[in-house]
């Protein structure tokens, strides 16, 4: 069997070109997949944002007749799994892959192919998903996909098994890639770097790609159950054969708390690289923002009863996990104070990126204390379920994650493309996309303290809600102009932009310190890093440059990929197809299990099958770069 | 203009060659991913327990469990586990050898294993339990099934790697492949114990 495979992977050995197609299927740098990954989810945000649109408008007016209720249940459903999984962790994701193995003074990630198999994995889980539009309708049952609404009595049709498959695709990739993080960070950092040297940002990586690790499993073992109730007639969902809805419930929210900071602490990391070189200042209160990390993502799974207080589990257990939330609070309180202290008698320059992680600061502290109104249980049952949650999450889930990650873009986009965006053109549509979002948003507190139901397609006119959504309405193409306006930004710089240079910020870390677009191997000499914002420091007083690590430090790209180069050649991993075939076998797979058929489902296996041999007995040796002598 | 920074003075005195990891990447990387794992395990464990004498029907656990056969079983999986730490040794001396002899038993212990969980199976349906019977049934196939379908992997990982190093292509220095593999063995041993423990010994115990 191995000899079989390793004469079947002879065939498509060898993948050596640079450009076109075939390079980005089989690139496993990790810059290249940082960019896939950051146009995907960009391409996965714009749909998600048109679905917003339509449930905008169908709410316009009361009485709205552009959505059916069906169709109305689904794209609200495909809304908030879109903009989830398949837009905010995608394009966090982008960041981390991008971005953190530069700010550690790394060649690559740990697993390079691995990381190659995350993004396929998430491409297909997103296709899986979308695809259900087409093949029999999409899934309608909320993103939260509560059972046993779920459940085969109450969703016959097909769409909550693109979810569920969708979903698991997808949530392998995640896993993998959080794996791939941790390793990286905790062993590939430049050499002299200390973990209390690092980056925010990379400390913020590491926390979430731990709280990823312990909270998806959850998840994919309630998707599990979910998917036996559905296909072989199980009953853990099902109250009339002994199952309990509300397993589900905790199983669910057992990950999707903890989501909830995978979220945030990306978004928390790139604010806090953002603001510290827009106020020319250290961050302030480096160790404070560390430990903050650490009891966030310690409290983020000691809270997930918050989403269940109207259940019914008891006062007590309300009351325990009342306090367990609002106890978050605090260490994000901590982080809020360490970004306005930096920028207190910093020398603020107001670029765009730092507009946005203002307009974060402002909109997370509205949502924040939202939060703790939500959070207390006595008050809960008059606001669960109403546009007030709604208004909520956006605050946080926009108002943190959207604002962060385009500040973040904003900030990184000269280092990623080399060109300068246009500043006056950022700034505009910032204010655009801000008071969009807050004429959409802060009414929703209001038409959820007047009682408007979330989740529902249509309301009667004397119920007095008509006025607050017309304005959200309004407010909602505001930001979409905003948006539009950002991606024009976006293209016309890629085609006129001003050449940015290597350092066009005269920021702190790493990445600033290499030419911008980064080369392949980034670093031609890996760093010596000699204390906390190393580059900063070696600029104001070192050498105003990088000193390299000592010679025998050359040759590792990434982890594992053995003997070290001779002078200045560097050891770069190979690219494989293999990643992309494994992530092919399991759609073709999950289509075999939506589509109950089981001769497509062994077809995936077979497929899958060969990606892993040929994986293993793949030629990874890598290559040599040689590199001309006076690079460094 | 600039504060803060300028006014540190560097650390000049930094390790100039990066420490060696305490624990190599692929190690790293594989203990992770049974963190992870043991996650997937607690919930679906989690998920029997909670759904505990709920069912509504028979046959219920002490109507189907036949303890000293699954105890028979349960020592073939862990005799594995020896049988795996010796081949992992072996590697670790280069006597490849023994390390193929030692990963064809762990590979046949598994196997064994495999049938008695079958033959498991197959009795329980004959007495009338199904994956559909009752909530005890549901739980019950999924939590041991998992567990089964991780050991039916790990077989065919030992298998493999038993067909690499016939063909020469395990050396001393590719010890770790063997490594990561009797991590997961051990894992999977691990997990069984925990599932003998609370679904079958605990059922008895009151």
């Amino acid at each position: 069997m191995a000899v079989g495979a390793e004469k079947l992977v002879g065939t498509l050995r060898k993948p050596r070109e640079e450009t076109g197609l075939w390079s980005w299927l089989t690139t496993v740098d990790h810059k290249r997949i940082g960019i896939l990954y950051l146009a995907t989810g960009f391409a996965f945000f714009l749909m998600g944002a048109v679905e917003a649109l339509l449930i905008r408008l169908q709410l316009a007016r009361p009485g709205g007749g552009v959505l059916s209720a069906q169709t109305y249940n689904q794209v609200l459903t495909m809304h908030g799994t879109t903009m989830i999984f398949l837009a905010a962790m995608p394009l966090i994701a982008g960041f981390f892959n991008y971005m953190m193995p530069i700010l550690i003074g790394a060649r690559d990630v740990a697993f390079p192919r691995m990381n190659a198999l995350s993004y396929w994995l998430f491409l297909a889980g997103g296709i899986i998903l979308n695809s259900s539009w087409f093949l029999g309708g999409a899934p309608a049952a909320g993103w939260f996909n509560y059972a046993n609404l779920s459940g085969p009595q109450f969703s016959p049709g097909r769409g909550i098994d693109f979810y569920l498959l969708g979903l698991q695709v997808s949530g392998i990739g995640t896993l993998v890639s959080a794996i791939n993080f941790i390793v990286t960070i905790l062993n590939l950092r430049a050499p002299g770097m200390r973990l209390m040297d690092m980056p925010p940002f990379a400390w913020a990586t590491l926390f979430t790609s731990a709280i990823i690790l312990f909270a998806l499993p959850p998840f994919t073992a309630g998707m599990i159950l979910l998917m036996f109730d559905r296909w072989f007639g199980t009953g853990f969902f099902v109250p009339s054969a002994g199952g309990d809805v509300v397993l589900w419930q905790h199983l669910f929210w057992i990950f999707g708390h903890p989501e909830v900071y995978i979220l945030a602490l990306p978004a928390y990391g790139i604010i806090s690289e953002v603001i510290p070189t827009f106020s020319r200042k250290p961050f302030f209160g480096y160790t404070s923002m560390v430990i903050a990390l650490t009891a966030i993502s310690g409290l983020s799974f000691l809270v997930w009863v918050h989403h269940m207080f109207t259940v019914g589990l008891g006062p007590w257990v309300n009351t325990l996990f009342a306090i367990t939330t609002k106890a978050i609070s605090v260490p994000t309180g901590i982080l809020m104070f360490n970004w306005i202290a930096t920028m207190w008698g910093g020398d603020l320059r107001f670029t765009t990126a730092l507009h946005y992680a203002v307009g974060f600061l402002v909109v997370f502290t509205i949502g924040g204390l939202s939060g703790i109104v939500n959070a207390t249980s006595a008050l809960n049952p008059q606001l669960q379920d109403t546009y007030w949650v709604v208004g909520h999450f956006h605050y946080v889930a926009i108002g943190g994650v959207l604002f962060s990650l385009l500040a973040g873009l904003c900030y990184w986009w000269p280092k990623i493309t080399g060109r300068l965006l246009d500043e006056r053109l950022g700034r505009r549509s910032f204010w655009l996309v801000f008071i969009g979002f807050n004429l959409i948003f802060f009414p929703f507190h209001i038409l959820g303290v007047l009682g408007m139901p979330r989740r529902i397609y249509t309301y009667a006119p004397e119920l007095g809600l008509s006025v607050w959504n017309a304005v959200a309405t309004a407010g909602a193409f505001v930001m979409g102009t905003g948006i539009l306006l950002l991606a024009y930004n976006l293209v016309t710089s890629l085609v006129r932009g001003q050449p940015a240079g290597a350092d066009p910020w005269d920021g702190r870390t790493l990445e600033w310190s290499i030419p911008s677009p980064p080369p392949v191997y980034n670093f031609a000499r890996l760093p010596l890093v000699r204390g906390r914002d190393a580059f900063w420091l070696e600029k104001r007083s070192g050498g105003g440059t990088m000193q390299p690590a000592p010679e025998e430090e050359h040759g590792h790209a990434g982890g594992g990929h053995g003997k070290g180069g001779h002078g200045h050649a560097i050891h770069m991993p190979s690219p494989s197809y293999m990643p992309a075939v494994v992530a092919l076998g399991l759609t073709v797979a999950s289509y075999g299990g939506i589509f109950r058929s089981l001769l497509v489902a062994l077809i995936g296996l077979a497929i899958l099958a060969f990606g892993i041999f040929g994986w293993i007995f793949e030629d990874d040796s890598g290559y040599l770069l040689e590199l001309e002598e006076d690079v460094a | 203009m600039t504060i803060g920074s300028a006014a540190r003075p560097l650390r000049e005195a930094v390790t100039p060659h990066r420490a060696p990891a305490p624990l190599e990447n692929v190690k790293f990387g594989f203990w992770l991913f049974l963190a992870s794992e043991c996650l997937f395990f607690a919930s679906l464990v989690g998920t029997y327990l909670a759904l505990h004498g709920r069912s509504l029907t028979g046959p219920f656990p002490q109507d189907v469990f036949n303890i000293p056969l699954t105890t028979v079983s349960s020592f073939v999986l862990l005799t594995s586990s020896l049988t795996m730490v010796l081949a992992v040794a072996a590697i670790q001396h280069g006597d490849v050898a023994a390390m193929k002899r030692w990963l064809a038993v762990t590979a046949f212990l598994g196997l064994v294993f495999l049938g008695f969980q079958a033959y498991e199976f197959t009795e329980f349906v004959h007495e009338g339990l199904t994956l559909r019977t009752n909530v005890f049934g549901a739980s019950f196939y999924t939590l041991t099934g998992f567990h089964g379908a991780h050991v039916a992997i790990g077989v065919i990982w030992l298998v493999t790697l038993l067909l690499h190093a016939l063909r020469g292509g395990i050396t001393r220095d590719k010890a770790t492949a063997v490594e990561v593999a009797g991590l997961y063995w051990h894992f999977v041993d691990v997990v069984w114990i925990v599932i003998f423990t609370v679904v079958y010994l605990l059922e008895f115990a009151r």
